[in-house]
């Protein structure tokens, strides 16, 4: 998969907050084979938290995708790209531009006038969006090279819940890299996005909040391989009725 | 003069947003700054001269998805 003149290999990005501990995010990283991992910017406390959080997060050679988490206006996300950019060395920036409080479903409208901004100064967006086509097409024209469509709510576990709209979307932009982003709970959930020709799956509090995140990264490396697999050996289409795989000719008489 | 500084009132001896940095004890250089909702690189925080009321965001890297 190539992203902004980036080639990655293992298309599993990995969210960074609820683990635990440093230690098993470290762990997570690392069993998950993945290349990127998602970051935030919060206010600094006093003890300097967030210079060693940094150096740990530096340690694991991961690149670096910065988000604008909790961002509910342009002005706002706009600002927080640039604290990042600076802050991270890094023109890569996950665009979040919330739009209701509960369902955390982006602000598509803000989302796009946000992304055009950012990426005439120089920004490389990866929009978190909703599956919607025409908001993709608007993302593009903004200068976005990717997208991000939610598969469920921010932190929901509930899986895809409208894969015909992420089938839809494949279709429409075929040559465009297609993250899920957000509402993966299970291996079986990445899997299935990837099956749909979805290029890499980006997730967070299914892998931190498992019982065993660093099994649980593992594990959803494998069904994300998996699925990319499936995806690419083109599987068969469903049938209604059953269709005996034996073949028939050749069937003895035995009554 | 008193400004606020991540959502909490301080009152500050110096004029310059770097100065101030240093005054209130943001000595990590893993910070990014902005100043009433605006960003202001690290490059220009030495030229940046604060007026009382001023908001200042001071924020650093932190766990996120």
């Amino acid at each position: 998969m190539r992203i902004y003149d980036t080639d990655i290999s293992v298309p599993m990005f990995l969210g960074t907050a609820q683990y635990p501990s440093p230690a098993i995010l470290q762990q997570a990283i690392r069993a998950s084979g993945c290349e990127v991992v998602t970051v935030s910017l919060r206010r600094e406390t006093s003890d300097g938290t967030g210079a060693g959080f940094w150096d740990m997060l530096r340690e694991t050679g991961a690149r670096i995708l910065p988000n604008t988490a909790g961002c509910h206006s342009v002005q706002e996300a706009v600002t927080t790209a640039h604290m990042a950019r600076e802050l991270f060395a890094t023109d890569w920036i996950k665009l979040e531009v919330i739009g209701h409080a509960d369902t955390l479903q982006p602000d598509v409208f803000a989302l796009v006038e946000a992304a055009r901004i950012l990426t005439a100064d120089g920004f490389k967006v990866f929009p978190y969006t909703t599956d919607d086509l025409i908001v993709g097409e608007k993302l593009l024209e903004a200068g976005c090279q990717v997208l991000m469509p939610w598969g469920a709510p921010i932190g929901s576990g509930q899986g895809l819940r409208t894969p015909d709209a992420l089938r839809a979307m494949r279709a429409h932009f075929p040559g465009v890299p297609l993250i899920v982003d957000a509402g993966i709970g299970r291996p079986s959930d990445a899997a299935q996005a990837m099956e749909l020709g979805m290029d890499a799956i980006l997730l967070n509090t299914a892998v931190a909040k498992a019982g065993d995140p660093a099994g649980m990264a593992r594990a959803m490396a494998l069904a994300i391989e998996a699925g990319r697999m499936g995806f690419a050996a083109d599987p068969i289409d469903r049938r209604d009725m059953a269709v005996p795989s034996t073949p028939v000719l050749g069937l003895a008489e035995l009554l | 003069m008193q400004i606020t500084v991540n959502a909490q009132t301080h009152e500050i001896s110096t004029e310059t947003l770097d100065a101030a940095l240093a005054e209130l004890g943001f000595t990590s250089p893993a910070i990014a700054t902005a100043l009433n909702g605006q960003f202001v690189p690290a490059s220009a925080r030495e030229a940046t001269v604060l007026t009382a009321g001023d908001r200042l965001e001071v924020l650093a890297p932190m766990q996120g998805g």
